[in-house]
């Protein structure tokens, strides 16, 4: 065993209103200057929807995460020796069409054109040529299904869907849509630093944030292609690779990152999980039905007198054991387990899990052509749901249906037992089963609404107190030094 | 994979500075962004170097209760994009003049040394009038400094205030809660001016009309953390994610603690996700949906189960005991008026005996007469206005009968109409026989027994009843709905069979979250009275987690009071001109002119005459039911001459002397003739509003008709011949407005066709104060940086103009002037009893009475001289008058003592006044008067209103007597509101705000005809108009609507055109920052659906052009499958500004915005006035400026995009 502390996250996505805020409080504090224009770190999708960059999850067109070849698991793209060899080409790097050309308006124009016989207006030019632009595709081009029939239906997820079942969710009255924040996973087994031939990319041992050197990047761009997720981005102006820090200064204060922090629907939960280091490649490589499970497995519990002794020996400080044992991350991924992680296929081991969202039910359609919604049970039922089981299979369990399963059971019994409190119209015997089916408690029920419900900041994001007093020696020069200044690789 | 490590090493790390470097910053200043959303969010702005960089939310919202969810974070995506604006390059950095008008100013300057003058020349030169104007929104921007744009604004004011009247000077800014004392500095100025201040709630079609037809009230509603609450949770024509953000979490909230959601919405909209039930009803049709919800719930609940506690609701805190007299018809009978007290013996003598009105007593088994009517809150003897079940003649004890099933003298058939068939019904209902104090009979039944057959419960009753739910014959089964709504009838019995249990379970936790998506319809009075019947009949509303929440709009600036005072300069002059801007602009932008009769488009009973739209507004401003500026076709300090000259020697003579000469036809309403010069608005100040697009219904003629630019209308003017008050000109005039003047930190479209644009600072810039019903708590804005280049503050603004102003005035208006203002009768007055039946004087019907017939003229005294120093003065009549809002009043003469005594203003006489020349002072004055920010206020508030209701309520004030707040300690943190009479809700202890808690719980009456909640509506108009009661009316289709007479649907396809709120912009602002267009497309799209997009063969991102008669939009189109067939949507609001081309369709113009399309109808139901509650006050009652009736041809942009 060797323990390790990760600071980890669980966005619960029946929260997600797919807002944005998110979005745009990291694009103000880190992306916001040339070169990182495109850079959206922090992003939001609409599901069913082929996302940003386009169709990032189709690891065919884009090479990312591991695979299990000969027993071993390597990088689908290639690793460190094989990137050596193809180092001033990669061929899956995704192009300008994937990602969107950024552009401004002739905002000018509204203050300078000249009088003449019609209005001036401003129209789109280019970021960064400044010329006009016929503006094709952005960084959230199909939100909210925005041509579902070009981008929504070409989303990689639905293949694990029949053609009925496609065809009945772009129809209206089946018409279904949730949102898919998304960040940096912080994974355990990062593709990225495997794939990264100058080795500028590394995982932080105090708290397991990963990061791009931006001493060290060659500009190779390999850990674009090794990202699954596509959360590597290539800054055209510095030459150097960029992605979401997860607001390590923010966290060395005590603050939540800044999506964390914006988010309004109160969606993220940020604590600390204790891993098994010496399992991270067993797990990794496990059949896909046993992905979830096996990172579970990993999944150390804080309150287990041995793993905190070897914690200790492992340097895991003790503010990072505190942080463990109050995690909420913890009571939602493995207490409850309902926090799944997205695209375990990809075999990185993020550590960012999810929780699915609630189910919409379906409506349906009477001979003279009236809706009627079904009129099965107080709440939807997992039969009667919008969204197939198989599709979020497909999204958070490497298609085992029964870990999606479990999860939807856990939440309908919550909110079943919680409706007994609040208006007493379920039979107590069907929350006993609904429970019982859940393999809950139901004060592990109260537990999950609590947690899902009520939880105040401070709750909500257990931060470790950082130990930074290693650096304190600085202190005489802070500000007057300039550590390292990026400048343009030409 | 051994080898990927964990790193440790420092030096390896020592890079990582760079994004702390990044982090780091020196300050964050806690302020929010002032623009027209009800978000209310407290943020933090963060400052480097003097530079704002970023903001991130405040979280320091006081808890109000751990057991529910916490306000924290609150904001959205649109206010974290605020920062880009304060450097961006839409940012109006300096005073702008339009070349046009600069050259002629600057040769009026060489010959006229004084500007006034040169004003008027520029004026009488009726070529170069034409040519600036004609310029208008072209481009030729100039730089100015202050010093020539004030002189510019002032002079036009001055001149215009002597030439034509001050009423000609007209102001918009819109929700004043967000940033009130922004808000409050152009009102101030132009109330001291006596200028006109134009509404908003009202025009923006965001004021439910139903809510004063209901409860008298503007609206109220619960704050947020409320829905958490609830047990069953409705959401109607809301998409609560988009438009709701900050607050949205409570309803995913609520539904993890156990409550259902159901969303009706025809498209899959944002909300949809978090529905149990998604409802895609037909846009537009909800209330058929609800009004068989409520047969439903009165078949099964009221009728065959009889709940105790919903029977015993609708009798405490509703109409539907109170009995209506049945009046013979053609064939049968028909519901007319409630019975009034002065109709009996046993009540004959009763003060307003009008306004008393009766029920059946079940104990004694006689007439009774409820405590609490409006009667009882006009008259002498106080204490009898409550909701105490007590006949206020002896004080027994009552026991309102609901229906006379029982105990009746026969059953009458009564006249039901169906609008949607187009045809009369007769429909059983019990009666009984009652004496007249004239010795005649009268037959009356139950409010509740009207219900029932309104409903189509037959209860066993003879009569065009329907059979049962599947009976699809008869109006208003769940049967019946589905051709309508689109919606199968188990989906509306199930609905209503769940809505009722759950609310008999809970005690009333069902809500009704609505918004825009219902109540910007023709009819949206109707829907929302179809879905408040079942709120009502399920006893919902007044019960924390229940009733109705409306949110559009509906901003709530909390310490109401003192704010209006301030803000409408009632501390100097009294009355103000306030004026309902949907009457303003349909008359004055000529809109009128493009239509014929309304019952084109509005079903009314086949006996109600077919009249025009401008006669009923005529009638309404003649009858002082709506106000209307300009008032006369003479200047009011002419008229005000006039009447001295003649002899009337008090106000009251020359108000006498004012009636008589309107009577004799010498003086005129300006109304009466709208397109006379001499009648026409002529100075516009537009601040922290897009007046001229964004809220611009029938956005084109405005161009047309107040600009004189270009426009993109090609529509007929057709009312020659249709109309009778008005007086019909042969040629429209172009161009009615001398200058538009606009206040702005943004580039956007009213800027850009403005004459003169002055900038303003952005909410990071300055001090104010913001507040909102969907929190319970009020918090600043302050400054992070000073007013960047030469913007300045809204209140530095206009009191530079007021200074300008007055300066000029010493040669132009040196001595105090007198003129005449002509208001219309108010709500929460004795003019609640103005008229107990509509006459009209002109008619000779009656006498023309200033304050009971017609409007009040009063006489009022201005010193233009001394305008500035009034401005940044607190004025005496606060001290004198005391404070009050909605009928509730206090003294604070030693409070304003006080004021003065800290921070006095020497005024020119010498007085010691407490001043208000930084806008902070201004903070503190308000804060320090209201009862929701000094505890104190409070106590005397419930005081002062325990004496008129006769029950207990100053207990109410005890938590929070001892507070009150100052504007430094919400810079430190938020504060949360105190209770107030001023509102229905409670807050004390753990409670969430909910609103009329305070009526059901303390027995304050609701301010309406009856006290209760009123279903029965009984003025004249809506009998005639066949609204009495909850009811369906079809909604306006194409061909009725005739707006495509000129535009080809076979070029295209035609669907009806949405414009919802949307997710990337707060009405126009955001909608140009580059975040917020990098987020969504560039630009603001069309949404179609698949089927209608592929007719026309239109692929997403294509250009699209949607024009009808009023204009034209281009822009690109979305195909989703989210979008029901039949409908487009354009988001709510772009700017015509970004990435607009030109339009085919107009001959290659620029294509105009999405209001260009649409064309304003006023509601003649909503004109009435003088009747209890339903009499004008200012954004509570009138006409809405509704747009959603509104249909547009839609096709593929033909040949090269132009720009």
């Amino acid at each position: 065993m060797n323990v390790r502390a990760q600071i980890s996250t669980v966005f619960h996505l029946d929260k997600c209103i797919g807002c944005h805020t998110c979005s745009v409080a990291c694009k103000n504090v880190w992306t916001d200057r040339p070169g990182a224009e495109y850079m959206w770190w922090n992003n939001v999708e609409t599901k069913p929807g082929t996302g940003y960059p386009l169709l990032w999850e189709d690891q065919e067109k884009h090479r990312g995460g591991w695979v299990v070849r000969d027993g071993n698991l390597r990088p689908r793209l290639q690793g460190r020796k094989r990137a050596l060899g193809n180092i001033f080409y990669n061929p899956k790097l995704p192009g300008l069409d994937d990602y969107y050309e950024p552009w401004t308006y002739t905002y000018d124009d509204l203050f300078n054109t000249p009088a003449g016989d019609d209005q001036p207006t401003a129209r789109p030019i280019s970021a960064i040529t400044g010329k006009p632009l016929e503006i094709k595709y952005g960084p959230n081009w199909d939100d909210d299904l925005g041509g579902s029939s070009e981008y929504a239906a070409r989303d990689p997820n639905l293949g694990a869907l029949t053609e009925e079942e496609r065809r009945q969710l772009f129809s209206l009255e089946r018409m279904v849509l949730f949102y898919l924040p998304r960040i940096c996973n912080h994974c355990l087994s990062p593709s990225c630093v495997a794939t990264c031939p100058a080795g500028a990319i590394y995982k932080r041992g105090e708290d397991g944030i990963v990061l791009v050197s931006q001493e060290k990047c060659r500009a190779w761009r390999m850990c674009v292609s090794g990202c699954p997720y596509k959360k590597v981005y290539y800054n055209w102006m510095t030459g150097k690779s960029e992605k979401c820090i997860l607001c390590y200064p923010r966290l060395e204060a005590g603050q939540a990152p800044a999506c964390f922090h914006s988010c309004v629907g109160r969606i993220r939960y940020m604590g600390v999980l204790l891993f098994d280091a010496d399992r991270i490649t067993e797990a990794a490589s496990s059949p896909d039905d046993q992905l979830v499970q096996a990172q579970r497995d990993i999944i150390l519990d804080p309150f287990d007198e041995a793993v905190a002794r070897k914690a200790q020996q492992d340097g895991v400080s003790a503010s990072m054991m505190e942080a463990a044992r109050a995690s909420p991350v913890y009571s939602f991924v493995k207490t409850y387990g309902l926090g799944l992680p997205l695209h375990p296929e990809f075999r990185v081991l993020p550590t960012l899990f999810y929780v699915p969202p609630l189910l919409p039910v379906v409506s349906s359609s009477s001979k003279e052509g009236f809706q009627d919604v079904s009129q099965e049970g107080l709440f939807t039922s997992l039969d009667n749901a919008r969204i197939p089981i198989r599709f979020f299979a497909s999204l958070f369990s490497a298609g085992n249906e029964s870990v999606v399963t479990d999860v939807y059971r856990k939440l309908t019994a919550v909110r079943l037992y919680e409706r007994a409190q609040k208006v007493k119209d379920v039979k107590p015997e069907d929350v006993s089963l609904a429970l019982e089916a859940a393999s809950l408690t139901s004060s592990q029920a109260e537990g999950i609404y609590r947690l899902s419900t009520l939880p105040t900041m401070k709750e909500r994001f257990v931060i470790p107190s950082m130990s930074r007093e290693g650096v304190a020696k600085r202190k005489a020069s802070l500000g007057s030094e300039r550590v390292w200044k990026p400048k343009r690789r030409r | 994979m051994t080898w990927i490590k964990d790193v440790f090493d420092p030096k390896a790390r020592r890079w990582e500075e760079l994004y702390r470097d990044r982090w780091q910053h020196d300050k964050v200043v806690r302020s929010t962004h002032g623009v027209n959303c009800t978000g209310g969010c407290s943020w933090g702005i963060y400052v480097k170097d003097g530079i704002v960089t970023w903001e991130l939310q405040q979280t320091d919202y006081p808890t109000i209760d751990p057991e529910i969810p916490p306000y924290e974070p609150r904001g959205c995506a649109r206010g974290i994009s605020s920062s880009w604006y304060i450097y961006s390059p839409l940012r109006v950095k300096y005073p702008y003049v339009r070349g046009a008008l600069l050259d002629l100013w600057a040769k009026a300057k060489e010959k006229e040394s004084d500007p006034v003058t040169a004003w008027a020349s520029i004026m009488r030169d009726e070529a170069g009038r034409r040519r600036y104007q004609e310029a208008r929104g072209k481009g030729g921007f100039r730089r100015v400094s202050w010093d020539d744009a004030l002189d510019i604004v002032a002079a036009s004011t001055i001149y215009t205030v002597k030439e034509h009247g001050p009423d000609r000077v007209i102001g918009f800014s819109p929700i004043p809660a967000m940033s009130m004392l922004s808000y409050a500095s152009g009102a101030r100025f132009l109330q001291l001016l006596g200028g006109v201040t134009l509404s908003f709630y009202d025009w923006y079609s965001d004021l439910p009309p139903a809510s004063p037809e209901v409860w008298g009230e503007q609206t109220d509603v619960c704050e947020s953390a409320d829905w958490y609450k609830s047990a069953f949770i409705a959401t109607v024509g809301s998409n609560v994610n988009m438009t709701r953000t900050p607050d949205a979490h409570f309803l995913t909230e609520s539904r993890h603690a156990g409550s259902k959601v159901v969303v009706f919405s025809p498209d899959f909209s944002d909300v949809s996700k978090h529905a149990d039930w998604w409802v895609p009803v037909n846009a537009g049709q909800d209330a058929a949906f609800w009004m068989a919800v409520n047969h439903v719930i009165l078949k099964e609940f009221h009728f065959e189960r009889k709940p105790a506690a919903f029977l015993d609701y609708l009798k405490r805190y509703t109409d539907s005991p109170f009995l209506v007299v049945l009046e013979k018809s053609k064939e049968g009978y028909t519901a007319g008026r409630l019975l009034r007290a002065n109709q009996v013996s046993g009540y004959k003598s009763e003060e307003n005996g009008d306004w008393k009105l009766l029920v059946y007593d079940a104990k004694a088994k006689s007439l009774a007469m409820p405590q609490g009517s409006v009667g009882f809150r006009w008259q002498e003897r106080k204490g009898l206005w409550n909701l105490e079940m007590k006949d206020a003649s002896d004080g027994r004890e009552i026991d309102p009968l609901l229906t006379f099933l029982e105990d009746n003298d026969g059953i009458l058939q009564v006249d039901v109409a169906d609008f949607a068939a187009d045809r009369g019904l007769k429909r059983g209902v019990p009666f009984k026989s009652v004496k007249l104090s004239g010795g005649s009979k009268a037959l009356v039944t139950t409010v509740y027994d009207l219900l029932m057959a309104q409903f189509g419960v037959s209860r066993g009753l003879e009569g065009d009843y329907p059979k049962g739910f599947d009976d699809d014959s008869q109006p208003f089964t769940p049967a019946w709905q589905e051709k309508l709504t689109g919606i199968g009838r188990k989906t509306v019995i199930s609905f209503a069979r769940e809505w009722a249990e759950t609310a008999e379970r809970t005690g009333g936790k069902c809500m009704v979250i609505i918004g825009g998506g219902a109540n910007q319809w023709y009819h949206t009075d109707l829907t929302y009275r179809a879905v408040i019947a079942s709120l009502m009949l399920c006893g919902c509303v007044g019960k924390s987690g229940g009733g109705l929440a409306h949110y559009v709009g509906q901003e709530k600036v909390a310490p109401l009071a003192s704010w209006s005072a301030l803000a409408f300069a009632q501390d100097w002059v009294k009355p103000s001109r306030l004026q309902n801007a949907p009457s303003f602009h349909y008359v004055h932008t000529d809109q009128w002119r493009y239509e014929g009769p309304y019952s084109a488009y509005y079903s009314v009973p086949k006996e109600s005459p077919a009249e025009h739209t401008i006669d009923v507004q005529v009638r309404a401003v003649r009858a002082g039911w709506l106000p209307f500026y300009p008032q006369f076709n003479r200047n009011p300090m002419e008229v005000f001459r006039d009447a001295e000259n003649s002899g009337a020697k008090t106000d009251e003579e020359k108000a006498k002397w004012v009636a008589r000469q309107l009577k004799e036809g010498k003086l005129r309403f300006a109304v009466e003739d709208p397109d006379a010069p001499e009648n026409w608005p002529r100075l516009w100040f537009i601040w922290r509003a897009n007046a001229l697009l964004a809220s611009a219904k029938g956005h084109e003629y405005f161009l047309k008709h107040y600009l004189g630019t270009h426009t993109g209308t090609v529509a007929d003017e057709v009312a020659k011949g249709s109309t009778k008050e008005v007086t019909w000109r042969e040629e429209s005039p172009r161009g009615k407005i001398d200058l538009v003047v606009d206040v702005n930190f943004r580039m956007d479209t009213s800027a850009l066709y403005s004459d003169v644009v002055l900038p303003a600072a952005t909410w990071y810039e300055k001090s104010d104060l913001n507040t909102t019903d969907l929190h319970s708590y009020i918090h600043p804005l302050s400054p992070a940086v000073q007013p960047c280049w030469e913007s300045r503050t809204d209140w530095d603004i206009f009191k530079a103009i007021a200074k300008r102003v007055s300066e000029m005035a010493k040669a132009h208006l040196p001595a105090p002037v007198k003129e005449i203002v002509a208001v219309p009768l108010q709500h929460d007055t004795a003019d609640e009893l103005a008229q107990p039946s509509v006459k009209d004087w002109a008619k000779g019907e009656c006498e023309p009475i200033p304050g009971k017939t017609m409007p009040r003229f009063a006489v009022v005294e201005r010193d233009y001289t001394k305008l500035y120093d009034e401005f940044v003065s607190f004025g005496p009549l606060a001290r004198r008058d005391g404070l009050g809002a909605h009928g509730v009043h206090w003294d604070v003469s030693d409070l304003y003592d006080e004021l003065a005594r800290r921070r006095p203003f020497t005024f020119p006489d010498g007085r010691k006044l407490p001043s208000i020349e930084d806008a902070v002072d201004a903070a503190n004055t308000i804060l320090y008067l209201s009862p929701e920010t000094n505890g104190e206020v409070a106590y005397r508030a419930f005081k002062s209103e325990e004496a008129k209701v006769g029950v207990a309520l100053a207990d109410l004030s005890d938590e929070g007597r001892k507070t009150s707040y100052t504007y430094d300690q919400l810079v430190e943190q938020p504060r949360r509101i105190l209770n107030s009479p001023v509102w229905s809700g409670i807050v004390s202890g753990k409670r969430t705000y909910s609103p009329f808690t305070l009526n059901v719980e303390r027995l304050v009456p609701w301010r309406t005809l009856t006290g209760r909640q009123q279903s029965y509506l009984d003025h004249e108009y809506f009998l005639r108009f066949g609204e009495k009661l909850p009811t369906y009316k079809p909604k306006p289709d194409a061909a009725s609507l005739s707006e495509l007479g000129k535009s080809d649907g076979r070029k295209g396809i035609v669907l009806n055109y949405l414009t919802p709120h949307g997710k990337w912009h707060i009405h126009s602002t955001f909608s140009d920052n580059l975040r917020m267009l990098t987020l969504s497309r560039g630009l603001e799209p069309l949404w179609l659906s698949v089927k209608d997009a592929g007719s026309i063969g239109v692929k997403d991102n294509d250009w699209v052009e949607a024009f009808n008669d009023n204009g034209v939009t281009v822009t690109r189109a979305v195909v989703s499958a989210r979008i029901p067939d039949g409908a487009c949507f354009l988001y709510h609001a772009p700017e015509r500004t970004i990435s607009v081309p030109k339009s085919p369709a107009r001959g290659y113009q620029r294509a105009g915005g999405h209001n260009s399309p649409t064309r304003l109808r006023l509601k003649p139901t909503l004109m009435v006035g003088g009747y209890a509650q339903f009499t004008y006050s200012f954004n509570y009652w009138g006409p809405t400026g509704v747009n959603r009736d509104t249909f547009v041809v839609v096709r593929k942009l033909e040949g090269e995009i132009r720009w």
